[in-house]
């Protein structure tokens, strides 16, 4: 491992000043630039979740009345899931690491790069200030004919995603030419580590589904300026056509936010199990199949909806297909732990996290999508539970493991390892308190989307807002040590984990250029029959 | 066993034919999740223990790759289970897809933010569903704006009520008993209080309900009723506010004859004392009537939330005298029949 030349910058001090970042066109300064977007948005949907839960706190309303409670939850699960998890990990550390990872110098369109960044963070503010001002009451999913009618200004956030649905197609396009074009001399397709193989599968999905979420949401926008009655059967159209065509895009919009974080629990179990992937070929036959099969399960939404009952089930079918993709995966992670040499680091913590949620997260999901038992436990809490298991507990476990992993390529400094795993236990326990209740509350059949409910579900929902203080205080802690890190946290040289996975071929943090002199991959990512790691490049 | 189940599981009673026939297969699946996850937490930990880095280990670790049987055995295992819940799930579905012949059909009309039943032969009633023990019951449910969601946790059963469509679901209630209803499709302001209750009636109890019914309560006149009925009835006057009121939409949220909704009932409502939310007392006259219609939110009866429109500029002064004519037109039965002050029907707790 040779030190870098003083000589070479890094990529943080190549250019001074915001002037330079705000028109870079390196792909590991507009991860960074993401990573600070996404992580704002992060903390104002959390900050929303808090009040949510603490309005849920008694059956009454007292914290937020029903009109505020409703502007609440569409806030939060807008911002949540549109401006946080869906760019999450695929805009940060996958802008950051995608390249290295493929031995490039940056992404196939660096200036487009920049771009997405720009739409993104003008679809953020425009989504926002339509939160904010106009204050919609649709939720997250802007079931017509409710989106269409309701008294709130809909109508800037509609067109907020839709920019920023621009900017996921774009960053999709680049990650896809990236990888066919630009991999470097010994990089088959075989051999790319799984978090290319993961964003690559992820890309495919953004380009393909995001342009129905696009016009979904112009519709919904021209039948409320224009009245066509697409959407109204007063005029001939069908309410339920908005369900299929926007499920046809928030369907495989899970894959959006979950097959970049499976990819990253991949890097981050063989690297802190210092093992080979038990198979390989299954996770990739497993990212390739949900990138597929997902495509064909939107209907699991409507089982209740008014669809055929022959539509019904074939969707159950096909969701069942999809479900045996993440189990595969779930069992070759646990098996590549096997004669390992097995570190307990924070993103170790993380990543166990995040099986355990993805199991419940999963079978849950199997059972929704048992058609039968969906009846019961549809828009109950037991979905609120099933999907936050996905989306939080796994997504954001996956991207807090994503970010305890890389944190030292990033930035070149290392944060203190004890309360890092203090805080990943913190949050894993918060976690459980807070949603496993939820299972429990649909089971009792307490609705979504209530803002006072009868007093027989309060103990439950106190225990929920009791484990959400948790994961705030948490996530305190998190902001506090990065920070610390960032500033006086001590250097972590190239390679702080001894990790072989492919981006650590280069500095920590890496030259503007990524590499000194072109890269070689002679051997498989994550090999520890050998001693050493991966040459510095 | 299975109502050992039930309780850890925190699910109601089973209320249901087909709540006893759907709960096996919730059993079956979490039971069997729970076992798997078990496995694996312990297969986990014990590689996590077991294979743990010591001072001293070598750097290298063996290359191990899963043998082909064992890569078939984690795709076909797990599938040969989901593959069994779908099918047994599916046939559970279609079943509670496909109305029994001779059931008792009641139409479900959801609207912001109530339930409306009313059955073939007549009756029909608000919040509270009025069924015979031991019958199949057909619901054509549908709704009058927004989609709504019908919701009984003790059945089980749940279908949306979606504008211009009548779906229908079916279910048989083997006991008497009473089961909480509620909305689960999001439908805005009020949705959490869009509840309702099932009455399940022992055959005899539902007859007697359903004769009384059909007797009485005619004095109720819906908003599509003749205008010449209400003419001859109320006078002219009185009859254009009526239909001033259907036009401007104003049945949406206040009704005629004393049933809760949104806003106050019109029905006696002139010169009834309000107290209002800032605590003060006002009498609903004339003045007071216009001036909701024209600056809704000024003063809003105690109980009730400011979501009425202005129609400043959209009612002809015409038009809002006659809406006075017809409210004043609306008194109770008998004088001083007690009216309720609550917004919308809340069920009463078991
Ligand atoms: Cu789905
Ligand atoms: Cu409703």
């Amino acid at each position: 491992m040779s030190p870098p030349p003083a000589e070479v910058p890094s990529y943080l001090t190549a250019e001074a000043g915001l002037w330079s970042w705000l028109r870079t066109k390196d792909h590991k300064r507009i991860g960074v630039l993401y990573l600070v977007l996404v992580l704002l948005f992060f903390a104002l949907g959390g900050f929303f979740a808090l009040a949510l839960r603490l309005e849920l706190l008694t059956p009454e309303p007292d914290v937020l009345g029903p009109m505020a409670y409703n502007r609440a939850f569409t806030l939060h699960g807008v911002i949540m899931v549109w401006l946080f998890l869906i760019p999450s990990v695929p805009t940060t550390f996958g802008n950051f690491l995608l390249p290295i990872m493929v031995g490039a110098r940056d992404v196939a369109f660096p200036r487009l790069n920049l771009f997405s960044w720009y739409l993104f963070a003008a679809g953020g503010v425009i989504t926002l200030w339509g939160l904010f001002q106009g204050g919609a009451d649709t939720g997250w999913t802007f079931y017509t004919p409710y989106s269409t009618t309701s008294g709130t200004d809909v109508l800037p956030i509609l067109v907020g995603v839709f920019i920023i649905g621009f900017s996921s197609i774009l960053t999709g396009l680049n990650f896809i030419v990236t990888v066919h074009t630009l991999r470097a001399p010994g990089l088959t397709w075989m051999r790319m580590p799984l978090f290319v193989w993961a964003l690559y599968g992820t890309s495919l999905i953004q380009v393909l589904a995001t342009p129905i979420l696009g016009m979904v949401l112009l519709l919904v926008a021209v039948e409320r300026v224009a009245g066509i009655g697409l959407f109204d059967v007063g005029r001939g159209g069908d309410p339920v056509l908005f369900q299929h065509l926007f499920w046809f895009y928030s369907h495989p919009a899970v894959y959006i936010m979950i097959l970049p974080t499976m990819g990253v629990l991949s890097e981050v179990i063989c690297a802190f199990s210092r093992k080979n992937p038990f198979s390989y070929r299954m996770i990739v036959l497993g990212t390739v199949g949900i990138a597929f099969v997902g495509f064909f399960s939107w209907g699991h939404h409507m089982f209740v909806a008014g669809q055929s009952v022959a539509g019904s089930g074939a969707f159950g079918a096909l969701s069942m297909l999809v479900a045996i993709f993440t189990s595969i995966k779930v069992f070759t992670w646990i098996g590549t732990l096997y004669r390992g040499s097995i570190v307990l680091s924070a993103p170790l913590v993380y990543a166990l996290g995040f099986i355990f949620f993805i199991f419940f997260g999963g079978m849950t999901g199997v059972a929704v999508a048992t058609t039968s038992a969906d009846v019961h436990w549809h828009d109950t809490y037991f979905v609120v539970g099933h999907f936050h298991y996905i989306m939080v507990g796994s997504a954001l476990m996956g991207f807090l493991a994503a970010l305890h992993y890389w944190f030292p390529k990033m930035f070149g400094r290392m944060y203190p390892s004890g309360p890092a795993i203090g805080s990943a236990v913190l949050i894993i326990f918060g976690f459980i308190v807070t949603f496993l209740p939820h299972f429990l509350l649909g089971n009792m059949g307490m609705p979504r989307r209530y803002a006072t409910y009868p007093a027989e579900f309060q103990a439950l929902h106190v225990a929920s807002t009791a484990g959400a203080s948790l994961l705030a205080y948490g996530f305190l802690g998190i902001a506090g040590y990065l920070v610390w890190a960032l500033v006086k946290g001590p250097l972590a040289g190239d390679n702080p984990w001894r990790s072989h996975g492919y981006e650590w071929a280069s500095h920590s943090p890496p030259p503007a250029a990524n590499f000194l002199t072109p890269p070689e991959f002679e051997r498989e990512p994550h090999d520890y029959t050998v001693v050493e790691a991966p040459r510095v490049y | 066993m299975s109502e050992l189940m039930r309780r850890m599981l925190f699910l109601p009673e089973a209320a249901s034919t087909f709540a006893t026939r759907v709960d096996g297969l919730h059993f079956f699946v979490i039971g069997m999740s729970m076992l798997v996850a078990t496995g694996l937490a312990v297969v986990g930990l014990v590689f996590l223990v077991r294979y743990k880095r010591r001072p001293g280990d070598a750097p290298t670790t063996p290359r191990v790759e899963a043998p082909h049987w064992m890569e078939a055995l984690f795709l076909s295992l797990p599938l040969t289970f989901f593959l069994l819940w779908f099918v047994i799930g599916f046939l559970d579905f279609s079943w509670f897809n496909s109305p029994p012949r001779g059931a008792l059909d009641v139409y479900v009309m959801g609207k912001q933010w109530m339930w409306k039943f009313a059955y073939a032969d007549g009756p029909s009633s608000v919040g509270v569903l009025y069924v015979p023990a031991g019958r199949p019951v057909r619901l054509l449910i549908t709704s009058r704006d927004v989609i709504h969601s019908f919701f009984v946790p003790d059945f089980r059963v749940k279908h949306d009520a979606v504008p211009g469509r009548y779906t229908q679901i079916w279910f048989e209630a083997p006991r008497p008993g009473r089961h909480a209803i509620y909305c689960t499709e999001y439908c805005g302001l009020m949705h959490s209080r869009m509840r309702g209750e099932v009455v399940v009636l022992a055959p005899a109890d539902f007859e007697a309900w359903s004769a009384q019914e059909q007797g009485g309560d005619v004095a109720t006149l819906s908003p599509f009723h003749e205008g010449a009925e209400v003419e001859e009835a109320r006078g002219p006057m009185a009859a254009r506010g009526r239909r001033v009121a259907a036009e401007k939409g104003c049945f949406k949220c206040h009704t005629e004859d004393g049933t809760p909704h949104i806003g106050p009932t019109w029905l006696g409502l002139y010169l009834r004392v309000e107290r209002l939310k800032s605590g003060e007392d006002i009498v609903a006259d004339e003045a007071y009537l216009t001036r909701s219609m024209m600056d809704p939110d000024a003063q809003v009866v105690a109980g009730f939330l400011p979501v009425m429109p202005t129609y400043l500029g959209q009612l002809s002064a015409t038009d809002a005298a006659a809406l006075v004519e017809y409210i004043k037109s609306l008194r109770p039965a008998r004088p001083g029949e007690a009216v309720s002050q609550e917004p919308v029907y809340v069920p009463t707790s078991r």
